[in-house]
């Protein structure tokens, strides 16, 4: 199993606020790593790192082998990395359309890969035409997947996808997020939702304080509750 | 210390150069005879004040605001429509800043209060509107300011050059109603500043610098910023108002020339960009390096401009001509912000950090 | 697989209308107050043309604004610039500005116009890169760094051309007026209305349909995941950049040739109302910076009239009035 991304030693400053502080972790190829920890831990800013829109302070960033920490965003996105952010940050102004046309970097929509996404997002087929910014939270959070995916990318970042979402809808989210996960993605999920966790998560890392306090199988992890409610503070069996 | 509220120079250099500026500024109508110096003098006093309140403004809340000549004009002309209206006594003069203070203060907090309602990336934009309107507006009302003429008038008989007040056979040197009216201005600007350097190392100066740093952060530690802002905004207004009643006083004339235009308020800008940002010393010594550039090396303009001419070069006696002395200033203007963004207060206390072998912080 | 959407509501597609009404509400409440028929029809052709040429003027600078955050305070020396430029084509040729032929003088003013729109887009590749790109993201340092661009242009102006006011008399084929029963409409004024709608629609072909418009507008709306994209927007933001300066100093020509006169300081004025235009609008909205153009013109011209008095501070009452109602502007595109 190899490595598709790794950090090794990777610090960030945020104005005079010191974020991550030292961080190495790596997300095997083909598998999912959950990147879990409580608010303010850093988990945000390890992905905004990773795709350029903060810069490594000290450290090193590679992807495929190849070092990015001092590349700029667009060029790291050109790498292959898709980036579905907290906010979502669907193009509100425009349509679904346009979100994903805009997405397509290199050409036009690809139809098959586009009627794959319809399978299990189907209410963007519904709104291909409404402005973005007129759907549920829900769909936005289809929407910005769904831009991630549109072309093949080797690597999707995704930051708190079930976030603020009514508990049926994590469940249909998740459902997507496995599908995703069939066809053979390499993904970095930041994720608050631990029931998320146990059910996507091949691999997980903890993160506390700017530094990652632990790594291993999601599995095992899912099945030790001292461990989760010494990492997390809290424990499966009472956050589900 | 008391005097400075616990905020000195902090730079040996620095406190060395305020000193001979404020000491040539007490001894200027013994040490330099002559009108043009005394003006000098007055001048520097007035906009050492007029950019201090500035800098609370720009220096400490970070705030771009382009109608700080309105407040200065309004100073300015409540005290010479006062004179003129009701004649040189010391009714007009009271009369004249009862009016005109606490006009520029509810302005101030106007366009504060309106300004926190929208965008605040809209402020600087605001701003110019408003003082623009309010130029437009000074120069159509003239029965009241005089219109582009402006309003000269007569000063109280103490204030008036003929008025000797200690004669020359006494100390050698003669003390008129002119020199008692510098005193009058470099009094009342230096209370002025070293109000504004109470005010920026109150608990409330530190606010305006948290806000300043991160608005939302000092939200959300509970501080009212809008009450802060608007605060900053009235005071700053008062202290502009304070200094164009000063400068009405001195060239006993307020137009739009002289308190209104846009071109003071580039002067300002600058003042305080060659000054140092958020310093308050910093206005002293951009008032001071500024307006002696502005009387003795424009002058050094028209000489080069007419030898550049005489030797027949293109182009040169144009760019040298005294008239583009605002060309020099703006590309001074950005080189300053570019190269020299701390200004020469900011030079000389990290100069004097590095040397004593601290960090600068 | 679950049909996710299967409980939301359809949502409707919401299209703001009220600022659109606007302009026309206040051209409807003025007829009656304005009394006289003929009189308003002139009044509203006249703030359609002042409208047009200020919308022109403004398209760049609110795109410029919402898109990259980047406060330009000397967006108004593109204005001038443009306008001196046309003078370097137009006083040679006189000759063919006076020869009654409307082709004759399009001959000079086609070129005019695109040399004018050439200079101004150059001077605002040399402003981005030299006064905007080094303090990229601190809006204090803009407005200081864009303002002192803003008096070095100026005064350049002023050193090469003198500070003299120049003429620029109209096209003998675009003097006088369309005379339609008792209603007097300026040649002029149709002229420049048609082009200022041609520029509109032209942005807004380019804005909605194709992709490069997307990205603008997505842009404008949050540039980072435009970056996370993959899109390479700081090239992107140039060539808005150049292109806003172009049209000013396309709106700049056209102002000459209204005023039939150039003077550097014109940018001055010009600024003011400009920034009132974009503040109303809304930063980065192309259709709320020309609803925004055509009510201060309206303002402008209705208040003159009716207000001759008031006509100084109208614009600030409008811009007064409208944040009061909308704290960002008619339509708010940007998150910020």
């Amino acid at each position: 199993m190899t490595d598709l991304l790794k950090l090794s030693g990777v610090h960030t400053h945020i104005g005079r606020y010191h974020i991550l502080q030292g961080i190495d972790l790596s997300v095997a190829q083909g598998q999912t790593t959950m990147l879990l920890g409580r608010n303010g831990a850093g988990k945000t800013t390890t992905l905004r790192t990773i795709m350029g829109l903060w810069q490594a302070s000290r450290g090193e960033i590679s992807l495929a082998g190849e070092r990015i920490e001092s590349r700029t965003t667009p060029d790291i996105a050109r790498l292959g990395v898709g980036y579905v952010p907290e906010s979502m940050a669907v193009f509100s102004d425009l349509t679904v359309k346009e979100n994903l046309v805009l997405a397509a970097r290199d050409g036009p929509l690809d139809d098959s890969q586009l009627e794959w996404i319809f399978g299990f997002f189907p209410a963007l087929r519904r709104f291909w035409l409404s402005r973005a910014g007129s759907l549920s939270g829900g769909q936005k959070q289809m929407l910005s997947i769904a831009r991630a995916i549109i072309e093949p990318r080797k690597l999707l970042l995704i930051d708190e996808p079930t976030k603020g979402l009514a508990p049926a809808i994590v469940v249909a989210l998740i459902e997507c997020l496995k599908e995703i996960k069939r066809k053979g993605a390499t993904i970095l999920l930041v994720e608050q939702n631990f029931f998320a966790a146990r059910e996507l998560g091949d691999n997980v890392l903890v993160m506390d304080n700017g530094t990652i306090v632990h790594r291993g199988d999601m599995a095992a992890l899912a099945s030790d509750v001292p461990l989760q409610e010494r990492l997390l503070g809290l424990s499966l069996e009472t956050h589900q | 210390m008391m005097i400075l509220s616990g905020d000195p120079p902090k730079s040996r250099v620095l406190t060395l150069v305020l000193i001979v500026i404020i000491l040539a500024l007490a001894a200027t109508p013994f040490l330099f005879p002559g009108a043009k110096a005394l003006n000098v003098a007055a001048k520097i006093c007035v906009f050492a004040a007029l950019v201090a309140s500035y800098d609370l403004l720009l220096g400490y809340t970070g705030s771009v605001s382009f109608a700080h000549t309105m407040f200065y004009g309004i100073g300015s002309y409540a005290i010479a429509i006062a004179l003129y209206g009701m004649g040189p006594n010391w009714a007009a003069i009271a009369t004249g800043i009862v009016a005109g203070l606490p006009l520029a203060a509810l302005l101030a907090l106007a366009i504060g209060l309106f300004s926190l309602r929208v965008a605040a990336i809209f402020f600087a934009m605001i701003t110019l509107a408003v003082a623009s309107a309010f130029q437009v507006l000074a120069s159509q009302l003239s029965w009241l300011t005089g219109g582009e003429d402006g309003r000269s008038f007569q000063l109280p008989e103490l204030l008036r050059p003929g008025t000797i007040l200690i004669s020359k056979s006494l100390f050698g040197f003669e003390v008129n109603g002119r020199i008692l009216t510098y005193y009058l201005v470099f009094a009342t600007s230096a209370v002025m500043i070293l109000a504004l350097l109470r005010v920026v190392n109150s608990p409330f100066g530190r606010v305006l610098q948290a806000i300043r740093e991160n608005r939302f952060r000092a939200e959300a530690l509970g501080f009212r910023t809008v009450f802060h802002l608007t605060y900053a905004n009235c005071l700053a207004a008062l202290v502009a108002a304070g200094a164009g009643i000063l400068n009405a006083l001195w060239l006993r004339y307020a137009g739009p020339d002289t308190s209104l235009s846009f071109s003071i308020m580039l002067d300002i800008l600058l003042m305080v960009v060659i000054g140092g940002m958020g310093t308050i010393y910093g206005a002293i010594i951009g008032a001071a390096i500024f307006i002696l550039a502005q009387n003795y090396l424009q002058s050094l303009m028209g000489v080069a401009s007419k030898a550049a001419s005489e030797a027949g070069l293109p182009l040169l006696p144009g760019l040298l001509h005294p008239d583009r002395w605002l060309l020099w200033l703006g590309l001074l203007f950005i080189a300053s912000v570019y190269f020299f963004p701390t200004g020469v207060v900011g030079r000389l206390r990290n100069a004097g950090a590095k040397k004593a072998g601290g960090v600068s912080h | 697989m679950t049909e996710l959407a299967a409980t939301d509501p359809l949502p409707k597609p919401k299209r703001d209308i009220a600022p659109i009404l606007l302009p026309v509400a206040l051209a409807v409440v003025t007829i009656p107050l304005i009394g006289s028929p003929s009189t308003w029809l002139t009044l509203t052709a006249a703030s359609l043309a002042m409208g047009m040429m200020i919308f022109i003027m403004a398209s760049g600078l609110t795109l410029v604004f919402g898109l990259m955050d980047v406060l330009n305070f000397g967006h108004g020396a593109f204005i001038a610039v443009g306008a001196y430029v046309a003078t370097l084509v137009l006083a040679p040729f006189a000759a063919s500005v006076q020869a009654d032929s409307l082709w004759v003088n399009l001959a000079v003013l086609a070129p005019a116009a695109l040399l004018s729109m050439a200079v101004s887009g150059a001077l605002g590749l040399i402003v981005e890169r030299v006064l905007i790109l080094p303090v990229y993201g601190q809006h204090l340092k803009q407005i200081l760094m864009t303002t002192g661009g803003l008096i070095v242009a100026e005064q350049t102006l002023y050193a090469l051309w003198g500070p003299q006011i120049i003429p620029t008399p109209l096209p003998t084929s675009l003097r006088g007026s369309f005379i339609i029963g008792d209603v007097a409409i300026a040649k002029y004024r149709v002229l420049a209305t048609l082009i200022g709608l041609a520029v509109f629609i032209a942005i807004q072909l380019v804005l909605n349909r194709t992709k490069l418009g997307l990205l603008i507008r997505a842009g404008v709306e949050n540039r980072e995941m435009v970056e996370a994209l993959g899109y390479r927007i700081r090239r992107l933001f140039l060539g808005v950049f150049m292109t806003g300066s172009a049209l000013a100093g396309l709106g700049g020509v056209m102002w000459a040739l209204y005023r039939e006169q150039v003077h550097a300081s014109m940018s001055d004025d010009l600024t003011v109302l400009i920034f009132i235009v974009v503040i109303i609008g809304g930063l980065g909205s192309i259709g709320g910076c020309f609803i925004g153009a055509i009510l201060v013109a309206m303002v402008a011209n209705y208040g003159g009239f009716l207000v001759p008095k008031l006509a100084l501070v109208s614009n600030i009452l409008l811009m007064v009035a409208i944040l009061m109602w909308r704290p960002r502007g008619l339509y708010a595109v940007t998150s910020r």
